[in-house]
């Protein structure tokens, strides 16, 4: 998959990536900046053709990298955005987002816009935006990533949570090597740009697991040595 | 903010004392003839005496101007919309929009009067027609500006085109069309003048502050003609902070990074 930017240079973004993700899995995604994650959930939910090569993949809800909220609308309107789009009365639609609010710690910012929460709220506000959508296949571009570490560690426990209650498909785009060994059922570790497919970690772990585990530890040494051999061989490949 | 708030009428009006005190004693130590330029007490004078005609002929040219500017937002915002909608209808139209603010009314407008006669009606379309193109221009260019990365996002919730538009656009566009008014209230004033001037010639249709004035300049009458001119500048300042304030209401969200905590 390239972009064709106006006046310069084609980018290839991804090259040959070859992922499934089965039904009610975790799939974490994790690679070097600019290596393509992005553009791949932009394909899995339709919004840019590939290439070459194929997608196959029910309806899937994006939660982009930016957050995108609507500033005119009320954080509780921007999170039952979806909700509304599909026809469900305002009340019955601000009810059910309200309950998740108090779940995720947002409860008393209903009513306020974007442009009044923190970076980590509207974060959560657009994930629950996303997770409201109903869809079968979720693609989280890099959820946590405004967060603080103990913020961060609740909102990952609250997934795993939810994901019992009410089984998705995810896919997550993480920096976080960790954060993905501690969510995922499985780890794809991609080269810098264009993007391909370096390893497949099985995380075969029970949940909840502990940041400290050895087995967690050992895998997230794992995926990191993944991660930087590709950037090795790619600057012996410059000299 | 108390100190902020005062020094924003203090600050205006200090400005307008020291212009209108230099402009008297220009005047009355001799340095140009009343009937060229009166004394500011001379205006005051004019405008307390000639209160009721003034008053009267306000109340034409301010309809003008008020339902001028609504219809101008009204058709800009629609015809924005259009023209976001269809490439085509922009292609086709934008350019004649463009065109059609380099005609001088006076041109036009027998065939306005002809078409509406010598009534209100032909100079409200003066007015709506100039101020139609910065409302135009303004919104189209907030429709534009709407992040991609925002359509796209209501496109996964499965919003149709017409929900996104309703979700993401209008409200970008609103407050870019008031703002457009906002602009349009300069020239709108002059446009009610030259309405009033080019099509409304016979007895009973000639009222109006542009006809006011027109008239006194024939008839020497210097200083109500700027008694005329300064009702007319009252007037557009307090539609231009109508209009300020209407945006504020409208879309609260766009003045967030003022940061102004009242
Ligand atoms: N719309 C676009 N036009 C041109 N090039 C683009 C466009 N979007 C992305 N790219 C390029 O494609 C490559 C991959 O971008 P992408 O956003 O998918 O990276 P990413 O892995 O999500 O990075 P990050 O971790 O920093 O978010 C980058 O080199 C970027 O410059
Ligand atoms: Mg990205």
């Amino acid at each position: 998959m390239s972009y064709r930017p106006e006046r310069r240079a084609p980018v290839q973004a991804l090259s040959e990536v070859s992922l499934h993700a089965s039904e009610g899995e975790l799939l974490a995604v994790v690679g070097p900046s600019g290596c393509g994650k992005t553009t791949l959930l932009e394909l899995l939910c339709g919004l840019r053709e590939p290439d070459a090569g194929t997608i196959e993949c029910p309806p899937a809800a994006l939660m982009p990298q930016r957050d995108l909220l609507l500033p005119w609308l009320s954080a509780l309107d921007n999170a039952a955005v979806a909700l509304r789009l599909a026809h469900m009365p305002k009340a019955q639609a601000r009810a059910r987002a309200s309950k998740v609010f108090a779940e995720l710690g947002l409860d008393g910012f209903e009513q306020a816009r974007p442009y009044e929460l923190s970076g980590g709220m509207r974060q959560r506000v657009a994930f629950v935006r996303t997770l409201l959508s109903g869809k079968q296949v979720l693609c989280l571009d890099e959820p946590f990533g405004a967060l603080d570490a103990i913020t961060r560690a609740e909102m990952q426990n609250w997934l795993v949570a939810a994901l019992t209650q009410e089984p998705r498909t995810v896919v997550l785009v993480t920096h976080d090597v960790e954060e993905a060994v501690v969510l995922a059922d499985r780890v794809a570790v991609l080269s810098p740009r264009p993007g391909r497919v370096v390893t497949e970690l099985d995380v075969a772990l029970e949940h909840p697991r502990r940041r400290t585990d050895p087995a967690v530890v050992a895998l997230r040494e794992q995926a990191l040595e993944a991660l930087g051999s590709e950037r090795t061989s790619e600057r012996e490949q410059v000299r | 903010m108390s100190t902020g708030k005062a020094l924003r009428i203090v600050l205006p009006a200090a400005v307008l004392v020291a212009l209108v005190g230099g402009w008297e004693i220009y005047v009355d130590t001799g340095g140009v003839s009343q009937f060229v330029l009166p004394a500011p007490h001379s205006v005051a004078g004019a405008l307390w005496n000639n209160s009721e005609l003034l008053w009267s002929n306000f109340k034409t040219t301010a309809i003008e101007v008020v339902l001028g500017i609504l219809l101008a937002l009204l058709t800009g915002f629609s015809a924005a919309v259009a023209m976001h909608f269809s490439s085509t209808l922009r292609r086709a139209l934008y350019p004649l929009a463009i065109g059609s603010q380099a005609v001088p009314f006076a041109v036009l407008a027998p065939t306005l009067v002809f078409w509406w006669g010598f009534g209100i009606f032909p100079k409200l379309v003066i007015v709506a027609v100039i101020c139609f193109f910065p409302v135009l221009v303004t919104t189209l260019d907030a429709l534009w500006s709407v992040d991609p990365d925002q359509l796209k996002l209501l496109r996964t919730l499965d919003a149709s085109r017409w929900q996104a538009f309703r979700l993401a656009e209008a409200p970008a566009a609103l407050p870019a069309a008031i703002s457009g008014a906002k602009i349009a209230l300069a020239v709108a004033v002059i446009a009610a003048f030259i309405a009033e001037t080019s099509t409304g010639a016979t007895a009973g249709s000639a009222t109006g502050l542009g006809w006011e004035i027109v008239n006194d300049i024939t008839a020497l009458q210097t200083a109500r003609e700027y008694a005329a001119v300064v009702v007319l500048m009252v007037f557009a300042v307090a539609c231009f902070y109508t209009l300020a304030l209407a945006e504020r209401r409208l879309a609260p969200w766009a003045h967030r990074s003022r940061g102004e905590v009242s």
